[in-house]
């Protein structure tokens, strides 16, 4: 924030309906001369042919839809000069339904005015556009209480108003620039003390003004350089975006986040290019050059080494929700942090937040017009600042069927920086394939969890594509990515021309294995059902993918298979209808080190998938936290 | 490094310009040749490092000024800008309980309809600004059109934290508006400051019969430019950039009262014409 006079502020006049947001503009555009020749005699002359009282509202309220219904539907802008500065004033409206045209007007403001009517007192909107402010990040805050004629210029009703508000403007940590009773329907306290209230000594409106600050991004903090596009219009390879906060220079070295590339600024480009700058700063569109052609796109954030902002997956964030439908966990919903859009759901909602009373309450969703705390999981890592850090790059936006309909400000509080865990060029000892950038911890990072083979192998009616579905189900609705591969969906396509001799069985499983490693090296966990009676075969599969492979014995003897002989095979290969059937006429190979065994014979179904479970989180899932960890370790270390 | 107002309001547009460019697939850039249609010319070809990377669209009803017509044939050529001349509608083709100057402003609406439809266009750059007149003041940067073209301004998209509507169901045509913050005062300074061309129509001259009225030899210019015969010059004699920003700073004339659609004529009809997809 800098202290400037002369630039032009943003204001805000928020409020409950009905609490005179209008009238109070109406009145300061008059009072200040900043009425255009005309207009106060053309809004005379419409009340006028309407049949009624002149009114300070319908300056502001120009469309003809507003007037009809008497509320202000969307944020106009009117500019106001008072003797020190210009300002542009954001009427919002007060109306809960408009909720999305308060916040498009208030999060530009630099201060805001909150307007109370001193004869209706706080109203459920008083308190939720307070809160929203301090969302949004308005820290500046006068507040108004209105209509002070019709309360008789009563200095206890004023005070008894100024103490409840400022309880709760604390409560939330809003510190309020000052409380100014007013009539703005009769002009008191506007430009000047009115003679009604001797006994209120402060600031007028207008004096109160010219005590705000203008915001400006802040060239102290660390660079934030986002990207918005590459362009390759001719020879040169620029890229173009804005720096948020900080400063770059020729020469700097850059470092590109989440990719963690860098390289050095070759130059600065610019049109006409007589003016080629050596230098940039906070709040400049600009375009650059590099002196290594490094990827970058829409999206990376470019900042010096040394405070990089953090690359994560997860973080917390406060959001404020304005969609049609409710926002839910377990969707995958568009946000757009920065320039970078990118796909990303609500992992927990932690609680929803009543922005009256600020009760804290459970919740499976989030509804239309209110606040909520939760833990968003994005697909692949983004560049993040925490909102107390660096606001440019600490809050995003939701996108639902094509409309931004949420925005949510972030905390990084508990949450590790992942850079290191997903650099190419810093390398961690966990590492053992770095494959075009994308390591299996970048996608465990991802995805929650390390993708993996639970190799099933058993009897016929032992059990296996019970547990497998099941297994598959509960996995998923962990939000895991998982997948069964079994018989039915390898026998038809991929091995339909395999019968059942030794040869025909082991290709089979060879065939199972190799689609197996490439799902679990995409990073899924694969669940495979097959006899696999031989542990050569096993054997053979366990080397194609040594690390994802976990051999997991589904054990029942022969007699309870039999027993339960759920598809009459076992009566069918007595008969010697089936040739080669595992266990009758063809062996079984135990295996003699499984990394698991299930034992259905003394377990429940249920007891079966959670001890299934329990290993896939001990295997799978811990790891990824030991990641993020080992992230915040190196963090620490200074890389 | 500090940055001024105009600096500020540069780097917005900037941005704003790239944003739509990187959005939006099939775009295009009204150009009128007035001066705030050249100021985003300038600002495009800051963004973008010396070139229009769109297609530039005139709607011509073939009633403006001749100052005008000269300026376009110089400009086109000396910026080597990607041109596109469409010839409007007749008058006969725009609802006739509209007042006249407003069926000009129709014919211009129903041109552009044409020239989105012709060239499959999803996005138009516009260079309205929010102080020119009440209805322009709701306006979203990124605006969003119905497929027939109209605007509904009772229901519009939030817009904050400078996360614009870049994301819209097929059919929708967006309008984007990297002049909305800039007042009439920030639009001179600029071009003075910048070096931009203008028609001269905007300084100060004497005025005898001008389409034939009768203006009885004052000293006048043109505030806003417009068709032959609906847009008069206002009483004035900034015959310089800086009389201009000096004559502004102290003004409380309208802009657009020059341009009788509008207050004078019928409080609505600028509303109606929004509505129906005008500029």
């Amino acid at each position: 924030m800098t202290k400037d006079k002369k630039q032009q502020l943003k204001l805000v006049i928020v409020g409950h309906v009905d609490h005179g947001k209008s009238t109070l503009v109406g009145r300061l555009l008059h009072d200040t001369h900043s009425l255009p020749e005309g207009k106060f005699e053309a809004i005379q002359a419409s009340c006028r042919k309407r049949g009624m009282a002149f009114e300070w509202s319908f300056l502001m309220d120009a469309l003809q839809a507003e007037r009809d219904q008497g509320i202000t539907i969307d944020t106009t802008q009117i500019w106001l000069k008072t003797p020190h500065r210009n300002i542009v004033i954001i009427d919002a409206p007060g109306h809960k339904e408009f909720l999305k045209n308060m916040i498009t007007g208030a999060a530009q403001a630099d201060a805001a005015l909150v307007l109370i009517d001193a004869h209706e007192g706080i109203r459920e909107q008083s308190k939720r556009h307070g809160y929203l402010l301090h969302l949004l990040g308005v820290r500046q805050i006068a507040v108004l209480v209105n209509k002070m004629d019709m309360v008789k210029y009563d200095e206890k009703t004023f005070r008894t108003i100024e103490r409840e508000y400022r309880d709760y403007l604390k409560s939330i940590g809003i510190e309020p620039t000052c409380f100014i009773p007013i009539s703005a329907r009769e002009g008191d306290g506007i430009t000047a003390a009115s003679a009604h209230m001797p006994w209120y000594k402060g600031a007028s409106v207008v004096e109160s003004l010219d005590h705000f600050s203008v915001a400006a991004p802040d060239e102290a903090l660390p660079l934030r350089f986002s990207i918005q596009d590459v362009y390759k219009f001719d020879e040169r390879r620029i890229i173009a975006g804005r720096i948020e906060s900080g400063a770059l220079s020729v020469g700097d070295t850059l470092l590109f986040s989440p990719t963690n590339m860098q390289a050095k600024v070759a130059s600065i480009e610019a049109w006409p290019e007589n003016s080629k700058p050596a230098q940039a700063t906070a709040g400049q569109s600009i375009g650059i050059t590099l002196s290594d052609q490094i990827f970058v796109e829409r999206g990376h954030v470019a900042s010096h080494v040394q405070g990089a902002p953090m690359i994560t997956n997860q973080f917390r964030a406060r959001l404020f929700w304005l969609g049609k439908k409710a926002l839910e966990p377990g969707k995958r919903y568009k946000i757009k942090l920065g320039t970078n859009e990118i796909l990303a759901e609500i992992k927990t909602i932690e609680h929803v937040i009543d922005a009256e009373t600020l009760a804290q309450m459970q919740a499976d969703r989030v509804e239309r017009g209110n606040v909520a705390e939760v833990v968003m999981r994005t697909r692949g890592v983004v560049a993040v600042d925490d909102f107390n850090a660096n606001a440019r790059l600490g809050r995003f936006v939701i996108v639902q069927d094509y409309d931004v309909a949420g925005g949510g400000i972030i905390g990084m509080d508990g949450f590790f920086d992942q850079r290191a865990a997903v650099s190419p060029q810093v390398k961690s000892k966990n590492i053992f394939d770095v494959d075009f950038g994308v390591t299996p911890e970048s996608r465990a990072l991802a995805n929650g969890h390390f993708g993996g083979i639970l190799w099933f192998t058993g009897l016929s009616g032992s059990g296996k594509s019970t547990l497998a579905k099941q297994l598959q189900k509960r996995l998923f609705d962990k939000g895991y990515h998982v997948f069964a591969l079994d018989g039915d969906n390898i026998r038809k396509g991929l091995n339909r021309d395999l019968g059942f001799s030794p040869q025909d069985r082991s290709e089979n499983i060879r065939r199972v294995g190799e689609t197996a490693a490439l799902f679990a090296q995409a990073g899924t966990i694969v669940i495979s059902s097959f006899i696999s009676p031989y542990r050569e075969d096993r054997r053979r599969v366990r080397a194609i993918a040594p690390e994802l492979f976990h051999n997991i014995y589904i054990k029942a003897s022969l007699d309870a298979c039999e027993k339960r002989d759920s598809k009459g095979l076992y009566k069918q290969a007595r008969a010697g209808k089936i040739a080669e059937f595992t266990g009758i006429s063809a062996p079984y190979e135990a295996p003699e080190n499984p990394d698991l065994i299930i034992d259905t014979e003394t377990m429940s179904v249920e007891h079966c998938v959670n001890a299934l479970i329990k290993y896939v989180e001990h295997h799978l899932v811990e790891p990824v936290r030991n990641l993020e960890m080992e992230a915040a370790d190196y963090r620490g270390t200074g890389i | 490094m500090t940055h001024d107002h105009l600096d500020k309001l540069e780097a917005q547009s900037i941005f704003i310009f790239r944003e739509a460019f990187h959005a939006i697939d099939r775009l295009a850039m009204l150009w009128s040749f007035g001066k705030d249609s050249n100021v985003m010319i300038h600002l495009a070809r800051k963004a973008f490092f010396g070139r229009v990377p769109f297609p530039l669209i005139h709607c011509d009803t073939e009633l403006e000024m001749d100052e005008v017509y000269a300026f376009r044939d110089r400009y086109t050529k000396e910026w080597d800008v990607n041109f596109i001349s469409h010839l409007c509608p007749p008058i006969e083709a725009t609802d006739a309980t509209l007042p006249p100057a407003a069926r000009v402003a129709a014919r211009k609406t129903l041109g552009l309809k044409e020239v989105i439809e012709k060239y499959g266009f999803t996005g138009i750059v516009a260079g309205i600004r929010r102080d020119e007149e009440a209805t322009r003041a709701k306006e979203r940067v990124f605006s969003p059109r119905a497929a027939e073209g109209g605007w509904d301004a009772k229901d519009q998209p939030p817009e904050f934290w400078d996360q614009f509507k870049t994301d819209f169901a097929p059919g929708t045509s967006l309008r984007i508006h990297p002049l909305l913050h800039w007042t009439e005062l920030d639009i001179w300074q600029y071009i003075k400051r910048e070096n931009i061309p203008i028609v001269p129509l905007y300084f100060a001259r004497i005025y005898g019969i001008f389409e034939g009225r009768n203006l009885n030899g004052k000293l006048m210019r043109f505030r806003s430019l417009g068709e032959k015969g609906i847009t008069w010059p206002i009483e004035s004699s900034a015959a310089t950039l800086d009389a201009i920003i000096e004559e502004l700073k102290v003004t409380k004339v309208s802009e657009r009262s020059g341009r009788p659609m509008g207050a004078d004529e019928d409080e609505s009809s600028f509303e109606r014409l929004r509505a129906d997809g005008y500029m």
